[in-house]
């Protein structure tokens, strides 16, 4: 009997024929060296157009610095979307979690103990997220709206706490923290790489990204398998939230005040970043480091353009080009190694959709 | 053109058709309509159809009978230009023709009603009827025109209450596929094919149905008519061909001079007894499984009671829309019971519960591997172990190495070649995708198995084997429940039989004691009542 299969077999599902730079860089490992290569580029070009100014350690420092916080919030959203999920709120999030850890009674508490106030970021973020993923799993309502509402929820929620007043950080313990660095390196970047490193080993050496890539690629099949996707949506939009919440502190060092206004369309710089970095915005793959080298290639580009003297209007029309131009490469691969490694029809009856006639 | 052309013009064409039809009806040799020859078409290494013939003549109703993957709807997809054969002629009125696309069918008078109904719920009736080929003046819509067009092939279709500006979406699936009629007369056609219409309605709805296929056919429209239910085919058909794995069994019968005991031998056949393998004898002592009692879903089927012993195959035959599938996925708790028990050993299930499934040690390889069984773009080892990764993680920590070895052992017992677990999932057939799934089960531990078509997109030679695994499984102890299309499949496999139709159990028997004919029989019988 076996005979008879076999040959079959091996025939449907010899391995396709791939121009090997093609599979390459279909890869994710390919597509991250591409965007490095994309990012060492735009150094170059930094570095031919602004010289001096652009390449010197200061900068380089700075560039890491201005990617920092958009970056914390872009590995967060790096979990939803490789879920299949999306996550529109988290600038927000951060704005109302900025207010949180800022309103003087908080301060006040705080002024033994620094590390409440960012505490209390982190809590309101996470806070925020358990609302928007039981909204989701258990409400049934699409990311995309149930999102949408918190954003534009704790966006009032924010301006209604501070009466949209600038709240002034007067904690010297939590300013004086963050202006200090390590080996030079400032301690809001050596956040960005530890969140980034916890991101990557949760999202490829834990069971907890497995669920996540599984429910990303077919949540059916997952919870037919037996995951327990609901509670594992609800965790999700957590981590998005706490991420939120630990880029709102780091904000706060920066700006040494909480306001209202703080992370506006952080949600579209975090998300463009994550897809750029080559994570399915339909879910089932999702790149940590794909992430990371987005945000640094976005901070980068603005950098480049601020030392050339362009207005940030220029810049803006630049980014968009590039999203078009990163995603539109991200299909191609992707149709590409779908035609070229799909077998045979699936069925006796094929059961393609009827056309419309 | 603008819309009283228009309608002048198909008022001119059925004037003239009807002249066409006086004239057929006294020649002695009814030229053929549509003639089909030596029709051919593969998709990869599946032969859909093998070389099909039909005549089709004006004003007829020609019915075409096979089974579930007889070739059907590949037929159909061919004649409507959505599919283009390999081999063979399609003749029309006399000429040899190609089928380009849809669009090129409709153009000759070829409409096609299909089974899965192509209206667009949001737009209304007036204008999914009207959907490509709208009636507009410079871009604007003539509404007032395109309304009376719709409120007049409404009455003709025996539907004049319904009014042309309701929303398709909120309509009845009789009343959809009224609309879809609509749309296909909208066109001027010679020629309306209608796979299986009356799936979704009820006998009343079947009665106007038939009423409008004879207005048709009076007007010298053929129609080319899918159905299951024979009976159907005694009422309104003229003449029948048979299809049997892709090829002509029969073409061109007369209806009255055909028995239906003959057109379900030609549809059967009886010669693939041998794909299945020998069934064990049940040790007497086998216990109770799976024991389910008084299971029902709201609209879907109730009262269903059956228990699976270790090592014993259950089968549930019944047609599609019979309620098969729904008990199975509402064991398993995919869908929430509106009340009855399952229970897995000493374990009750929660309801709604796929969790407390896996748990209890049940699996479940869905109807629609692809969409609900597999991650299609990760390794076949992800796939392998998606129900028990946590049991080979430390803690947290997942071990890939202790799960590639775990697929791999699989893979060699199930003789999925090349044993490779890091291959990508989509690339596999359809064969072999199914291994990849009951390697799932396998791994995490089932003791009980529900199978939905399990050889559904898998070619016959894995086929068979796809069987002896299923019986090897019986045979080491799993209890099994299996649902197929393919009443012979369930047959073959099972030790057990239910018969289902409408959402109920109408009897249940030994598989020996009880044929496909008779399957058939019951199952024809519980729809009709």
């Amino acid at each position: 009997m076996s005979d008879v299969t076999v040959p079959g077999d091996l025939k449907a599902d010899r391995p396709a024929r791939v121009n090997p730079a093609r599979r390459f860089f279909a890869s994710g490992a390919g597509r991250s060296i591409g965007l490095l290569i994309a990012l060492l580029v735009l150094v170059a070009v930094g570095a031919v157009t602004a010289g001096e100014n652009f390449m010197n350690a200061n900068n380089m420092l700075v560039i890491l610095r201005y990617a920092s916080v958009i970056g914390v919030v872009a590995i967060g959203v790096t979990f939803v979307i490789t879920a299949g999920g999306i996550d529109l709120s988290v600038g927000s999030v951060l704005g109302l979690a900025s207010i949180m850890a800022t309103i003087g009674a908080i301060q006040t508490a705080a002024s033994g103990f620094w590390p409440l106030m960012v505490f209390v970021a982190i809590a309101t973020g996470v806070i925020a997220g358990l609302l928007n993923g039981l909204i989701i799993a258990y409400g049934k309502v699409v990311a995309f709206m149930a999102t949408l509402a918190m954003l534009v929820a704790a966006r009032g929620l924010a301006e209604l706490i501070s009466d949209r007043q600038t709240q002034i950080v007067d904690n010297q313990g939590f300013l004086s923290f963050f202006r200090s660095d390590l080996l030079g390196v400032s301690w809001v970047v050596w956040i960005f790489a530890i969140v980034a490193l916890i991101g990557w080993f949760v999202l490829n050496r834990t069971t907890f990204g497995r669920r996540t890539v599984a429910i990303g690629g077919n949540a059916t099949a997952a919870r037919l398998a037996g995951v327990n996707v609901k509670r594992h949506t609800v965790y999700l939009y957590m981590i998005a939230g706490a991420c939120a919440g630990v880029a709102a502190t780091m904000l706060l060092s920066r700006t040494t005040a909480g306001t209202s206004t703080h992370g506006q369309l952080y949600e579209l710089d975090a998300i463009a970043a994550v897809v750029v970095g080559g994570t399915l915005l339909i879910g089932g793959r999702g790149t940590i480091g794909g992430t990371v080298l987005g945000v640094l290639l976005f901070a980068t580009l603005t950098n480049v353009f601020t030392q050339n003297n362009l207005s940030t209007s220029v810049q803006l029309v630049a980014k968009g080009i590039i999203i078009v131009i990163a995603v539109m490469l991200q299909q191609r691969f992707a149709n590409r190694e779908a035609a070229s490694s799909s077998g045979p029809p699936a069925a006796t009856v094929p059961s393609a959709s009827p056309p419309v006639a | 053109m603008c819309g009283l052309e228009r309608a002048m013009h198909v008022q001119f064409r059925r004037a003239l058709a009807m002249c066409y039809v006086r004239r057929v009806i006294k020649d002695d040799h009814p030229e053929s309509l549509l003639e089909v020859r030596g029709l051919t078409k593969s998709f990869g290494a599946v032969r859909a159809l093998r070389g099909v013939d039909l005549d089709v003549r004006p004003g007829e109703v020609h019915c075409v009978l096979g089974q579930n993957g007889a070739g059907k709807s590949t037929l159909i997809k061919t004649l409507s230009g959505a599919h283009q054969p390999d081999a063979g002629e399609i003749r029309w009125k006399g000429e040899v023709v190609t089928l380009a696309d849809p669009v090129a069918a409709l153009e000759l008078g070829i409409a096609t009603m299909y089974q899965e109904l192509d209206v667009v719920g949001g737009l209304t009736i007036a204008e999914n009827i009207f959907l490509g080929h709208e009636h507009a003046t410079a871009g604007v819509l003539n509404r007032r025109e395109t309304n009376r067009l719709t409120r007049e092939l409404m009455k003709r279709l025996g539907h004049p209450d319904l009014s042309p500006s309701r929303e398709v979406g909120g309509l009845s699936p009789a009343n959809q596929q009224i609309v879809s009629m609509a749309r296909a007369l909208s066109h001027d056609i010679s020629l309306m094919i209608m796979d299986e219409p009356s799936a979704v309605l009820d006998s009343e709805e079947v009665d106007n149905l038939f009423r409008v296929v004879g207005e048709l056919t009076k007007e010298g429209i053929a129609v080319i008519y899918i159905s299951h239910r024979l009976e159907e085919i005694d009422r309104i058909g003229d003449r029948i061909s048979v299809l049997k794995d892709g090829s002509s069994r029969a073409s061109n019968l007369d209806v009255k001079k055909t028995p239906t005991r003959k057109l379900i031998s030609l549809m059967t056949g009886t010669d693939i007894d041998h794909m299945f393998p020998p069934r064990a004898t049940l040790p007497a002592d086998a216990p109770v499984v799976l024991e389910v009692e008084g299971l029902s879903l709201r609209g879907k089927f109730s009262d269903v009671n059956l228990t699976v012993r270790a090592g014993e195959v259950v089968g549930l035959a019944g047609l599609v829309g019979s309620g098969r599938s729904e008990i199975l996925e509402t064991i398993y708790g995919h869908r929430k019971a509106t009340s009855g028990t399952v229970r897995v050993g000493d374990t009750t299930l929660r309801a709604g519960s796929v969790m407390s499934s896996v748990a209890a040690n049940m699996g479940l390889s869905p109807e629609e591997r692809k969409s609900q069984g597999l991650l299609l773009e990760e390794p076949i080892y992800r796939n392998a172990t998606l129900s028990a990764f946590t049991r080979f993680a430390k803690g947290w920590l997942l071990d890939e190495r202790a799960e590639r070895r775990a697929t791999k052992t699989q893979m060699t017992a199930l003789e999925l070649r090349p044993a490779e677990p890091d291959r990508i999932t989509r690339t596999l057939s359809g064969g072999n995708q199914q291994k990849v799934m009951l390697a799932r089960w396998l791994i995490h531990g089932t003791e009980v198995l529900l199978l939905d078509e399990p050889t559904r997109g898998v070619d016959v030679g894995a086929r068979m084997e796809i069987y002896r695994l299923i019986r090897e499984l019986a045979a080491a102890g799993t209890a099994l429940l299996i649902v197929s299309s393919e009443i012979e499949e369930v047959l073959g496999l099972s030790d057990r039989v239910l018969v289902v139709a409408d959402g109920r159990v109408l009897v249940e028997r030994n598989s020996t004691d009880i044929d496909e004919h008779g399957v058939l029989d019951l199952v024809m019988k519980g729809s009709a009542a």
